[in-house]
């Protein structure tokens, strides 16, 4: 094909994008690194060079390591029954049975509401009061303080983070099974496989990159959860529910510690970054190939 | 024969009950809060055991909540930003996919990984500096309204994820198109504009639904950023709703119900997009 723009005709299209990352991506992606070797815990609009202190005072910080574990534990929570559950559910509606539009809708649903809403709603089924605690008591159980005791409040956060997934998670899912051959099952069902033996022969064994995919993305959202905490326990009580990008949050923002804020978001971004070229070089390669 | 279709009714029958059971585990929060929404001040919210059907029934709490919280502003300022940030996103990626799908120029390759490379970056690991820029560039909303619907929008106006779905759109089109274009004398930003972008709608219609639902329903950068609550966006206010109205669940459930109310329509109405499978991953 002939050269038929100019020189310049490239850079022009790039540039109105290129600014927004510049500004709104590459300059704070630095700008985080830099502010991290800085102290602000005397005056706010004077920093001075401080090395690595502030690593050195987070890695000393008990809260911290409450919140790194709070944040894994988030993660072996969530990733796992987000990776298995809505395979399940995907493999149950890619038949040919009666309602399936319905199904899929209700069950997307908790991923189209704005999770404000959601951990609103969470909320009021935790209330100690509440329909939660009826059916716990009603079972013979003692009521369970859901966000007010330290034991269950990161556990009750999770179940949200869980529920707003499975839709999303399902629909990757039912992508996936329909590249799955008929002929497969087809030769399954000869040989008179059951639904568990042929699923795990054939579904499982074809779908493995979805789910090795479903298991990083669930991972990398896992380590962002925010607004599910703000809203519900504000990473209380006694930090039991706190994870790290609502630490960073409240450091930054409520405590105007900026350094130290900005180390725990390196320690964020090496995390996520390290999750995301596993991502990105194992399972969307060629989404992303050049 | 007949074992064979007995078998089939019975897996049906499973299926049925296990998706039945999924389905209402997903809907339950949402009713439950409406159900919350339509009891009247006679009714105990806390009654053991839990009443699903209201007995006081009323619609007092929608009213109630309606005229106390500016649930219109709230609206009209997610629309505002939601507009500008798909608007920006459908021209920022398409402009940016076109050359790395279709031309040769130098840097080519650095700017491949460089967008490719913000994939990598979570925003909560940069929102402080992202804070502070919009502050030094005066995009907030103690500046004025405008300055401060801008900052709301800008740091989401394009993502690396928009630009490789537009990039994926052009290198689908034939090159003959633009021959042709060219040979009957259109300008590069002709071709752009008259030919290449009418041909990839329907991944502009993809991109245009997810960032829709991507920034109606953000919520940490505009509790960030917003001063003033005449500037809240419908999750900001919801969330507000929970220290204005402290205990009365009867209050925050409706008001929650009434903000949900615009994006599930936009979501039955555009649900296949959502639901058929086409477009996985494009969310988050």
């Amino acid at each position: 094909m002939f050269k038929y723009y100019g020189k310049y005709a490239p850079y022009l299209f790039l540039l109105p994008a290129a600014v927004v990352l510049i500004v709104f991506f590459f300059i704070p992606f630095f700008q985080t690194i830099v502010l991290s070797f800085l102290d602000y815990s005397n005056n706010i609009y004077t920093p001075s060079m401080c090395g690595i202190q502030n690593y050195v005072l987070l890695f000393h910080n008990p809260i911290f390591y409450k919140v790194l574990v709070n944040t894994f534990l988030y993660l072996i929570l969530a990733v796992p029954i987000l990776a298995v559950v809505p395979l399940f559910i995907a493999i149950l509606i890619n038949q040919k049975i009666k309602g399936i539009t319905l199904y899929k809708i209700l069950i997307y649903l908790p991923v189209i509401v704005s999770i404000v809403v959601a951990a609103i709603a969470f909320k009021w089924l935790y209330a100690d009061q509440g329909i939660l605690n009826y059916l716990v008591t009603s079972l013979g159980f003692e009521k369970i303080g859901w966000l007010t005791d330290t034991k269950w409040a990161l556990i009750s956060v999770v179940l949200v983070t869980i529920w707003k997934g499975i839709g999303y998670y399902m629909i990757i899912y039912l992508a996936a099974l329909m590249s799955v051959p008929k002929e497969l099952y087809e030769a399954c069902e000869i040989d008179g496989a059951n639904f568990l033996t042929k699923h795990l022969t054939v579904t499982i064994p074809h779908i493995m990159p979805t789910i090795a995919l479903v298991t990083t993305i669930s991972a990398i959202s896992a380590m962002k959860v925010f607004a599910e905490i703000y809203v519900m326990t504000k990473g209380g009580p006694l930090n039991s529910s706190k994870t790290i990008v609502y630490y960073i949050y409240e450091k930054a923002f409520e405590n105007l510690d900026l350094g130290m804020a900005s180390a725990m978001a390196v320690v964020l971004l090496i995390i996520v970054m390290a999750f995301s070229l596993v991502n990105i070089f194992c399972f969307e390669k060629n989404r992303y190939q050049l | 024969m007949k074992i064979d279709s007995l078998k089939k009714h019975i897996t049906g029958f499973w299926t049925h009950t296990i998706l039945i059971l999924v389905s209402l585990i997903s809907v339950f929060p949402f009713i439950w809060l409406i159900s919350t929404s339509l009891k009247g001040n006679a009714e105990n919210i806390f009654a053991y055991p839990p009443q699903i059907i209201p007995t006081d029934f009323t619609w007092a709490n929608y009213s109630g909540v309606w005229k106390r919280v500016n649930f219109m502003g709230y609206f009209f300022n997610s629309m505002i930003v939601a507009a500008g940030t798909v608007l920006l996103n459908l021209i920022l990626s398409a402009m940016a996919g076109y050359p790395l799908a279709r031309m040769e120029f130098k840097g080519k390759k650095i700017t491949f990984f460089a967008i490719l490379a913000t994939i990598m970056i979570p925003f909560q690991a940069i929102m402080l500096p992202v804070y502070l820029i919009t502050l030094k560039l005066q995009l907030v909303d103690s500046v004025n309204n405008i300055a401060g619907f801008i900052g709301l929008i800008m740091p989401f106006a394009v993502s690396a994820f928009g630009i490789f779905l537009m990039r994926q759109a052009f290198l689908g089109i034939p090159k003959e198109m633009e021959e042709a274009a060219i040979i009957d004398g259109c300008s590069v930003f002709q071709v752009f504009w008259k030919v290449l972008l009418p041909m990839v709608k329907p991944s502009l219609a993809v991109l245009a639904i997810f960032t829709f639902i991507g920034s109606w329903g953000e919520f940490l950068w505009p509790s960030i950023v917003l001063t003033k609550e005449a500037m809240y966006t419908l999750p900001v206010g919801v969330n507000n709703l929970q220290g204005m109205f402290s205990s009365n669940w009867r209050f925050i459930a409706a008001g929650s119900i009434l903000s949900t109310i615009p994006i599930l329509i936009f979501f039955l109405a555009m649900q296949r997009y959502f639901i058929s499978g086409e477009n996985e991953g494009a969310v988050k």
